[in-house]
């Protein structure tokens, strides 16, 4: 399978197998009009297999969310052809709206246009609670 | 501006300043009879109550001010769908001080978000109730003289009482309590307080299912209420609530200066005959509620 060279754009390396679809969906991938290629079940010395997404162009990336979903990812940035940077997300302190309260007895299910804002309690076990009700997040699979 | 969502808000030093002043203001009570004159209490209580309710506005009242606000939510907008958050912002335009209880879990943080006067949490369903442990540990000092090396029993519903998480995570930050977790297996304390407040903190704990076994070494036992409904089966529920029912036969193993409490309403988990035993100290927490709140609103007021 040939995938074109990026001149300018960004490279999502080292995603653990099976999660490119959906950083894709949460980066909002599929609103790019540039080429996108998410290459799945990559082999990979350091994870066995990977994920790696290719952006044809630099963009704005999320980095809550890729901090969130994907801690471990280094993201490529190039340009004219050449490795321009190279970044690792951190752990976010605090989400908005990137995860929702599951929680029924929460505030946020019968005030619907309050943000959902989570905040990062347990750094070691990645533990986010609601900023309101104090549930727990559940971890994303 | 301040306000009181969860009792870890306030720092140890802020809750021994609220003791103090309200022990100061049951010595001398005149001294603050006008303190509050021409401030308002709004009490916005989205549910039903009794105590904290009528606690608050006889703080209000005996500190000098003025009391407005709802005791239902169908007496209010939100039965015509106002939000909290354009309800306090409305409200703030009212009153000095606003005292909220709401059966949705985190609707006082919302509204100490949006409003522009401190927000009291007077109880957010099944979260929190702050001004309910300053009243536990209002109590527990005048009772005991100390805030510290004590050994205290929860007993009853640990998995479901909001009061017993809060009084333990407060307690937590004390030196030298020894916890004992008195219930049935189907109601022990969850996880997060057990793993993320009492392990973690590497705190003195242990759990049984006999209160008569834990009884005699306790200087304070805090009785909640064994609620039917919490059952999976009602064998189980008529095995056990016996067994959690405070009695004088009972009480004859505790020590002489056993400190029971209680957050009220009880239904039948300490018989009335227990209600004159000198160590019964459940009305004198009720009336301490009152004082605590008096001494939280000048603080938020920033009224000396």
């Amino acid at each position: 399978m040939i995938i074109d060279a990026i001149r300018n754009g960004i490279v999502i390396d080292h995603i653990p197998a099976s999660l490119s679809m959906k950083l894709y969906r949460i980066l909002g991938l599929d609103d790019l009009s540039c080429s996108v290629a998410v290459l799945k079940n990559v082999a990979s010395s350091k994870l066995g297999r990977k994920d790696i997404i290719k952006i044809d162009e630099i963009i704005d990336l999320n980095w809550d969310v890729l901090g969130y979903i994907a801690p471990d990812i280094t993201v490529n940035i190039i340009r004219d052809g050449e490795l321009a940077e190279k970044r690792h997300p951190q752990l976010p302190t605090q989400l908005t709206n990137v995860i929702f309260c599951e929680n029924p007895r929460c505030i946020t299910t019968t005030e619907q246009e309050l943000p959902h804002i989570f905040k990062l309690t347990d750094p070691e076990q990645r533990i986010y609670r609601c900023i309101y009700c104090e549930a727990r997040a559940k971890k994303h699979e | 501006m301040k306000s009181l969502i969860d009792i870890l808000d306030l720092t140890t030093a802020e809750i021994d300043e609220l003791i103090s002043k309200a022990n100061d203001i049951i010595d001398h009570p005149d001294r603050y009879a006008e303190k509050c004159r021409g401030k308002k209490l709004a009490t916005l209580f989205f549910e039903p109550s009794t105590r904290t309710r009528l606690s608050f506005e006889a703080a209000m009242y005996e500190l000098g001010g003025h009391v407005i606000g709802f005791s239902e939510a169908s007496s209010s907008s939100t039965s015509k769908g106002e939000s909290v958050q354009d309800t306090v912002r409305a409200v703030s335009c009212y009153a000095d001080i606003i005292a909220m209880r709401h059966p949705k879990e985190g609707a006082p943080k919302v509204a100490s978000m949006k409003a522009s006067v401190p927000i009291i949490n007077a109880g957010d369903g099944g979260h929190n109730h702050p001004t309910q442990t300053l009243t536990d540990l209002l109590t527990i000092q005048r009772e005991k003289g100390r805030l510290n090396d004590l050994r205290i029993g929860f007993c009853g519903d640990l998995q479901f009482g909001r009061t017993v998480h809060s009084l333990i995570s407060a307690l937590s930050r004390y030196h030298n309590i020894h916890f004992t977790l008195i219930s049935p297996a189907e109601l022990k304390l969850p996880d997060y307080i057990k793993v993320d407040v009492l392990q973690k903190k590497k705190l003195d704990f242990e759990e049984t299912a006999k209160l008569d076994q834990a009884l005699p070494n306790l200087d304070i036992l805090y009785m909640t209420r064994v609620q039917k409904e919490r059952f999976f089966n009602e064998a189980d529920y008529i095995r056990l609530k016996d067994s959690y029912i405070l009695t004088p036969e009972k009480l004859k193993n505790a020590k002489s200066d056993l400190c029971i409490m209680h957050p009220l309403p009880r239904v039948n988990e300490i018989s009335c005959a227990v209600d004159d035993d000198p160590r019964a100290c459940y009305f004198h927490q009720v009336l301490n509620g009152k004082f605590i709140r008096m001494a939280l609103i000048l603080k938020l007021l920033e009224i000396d």
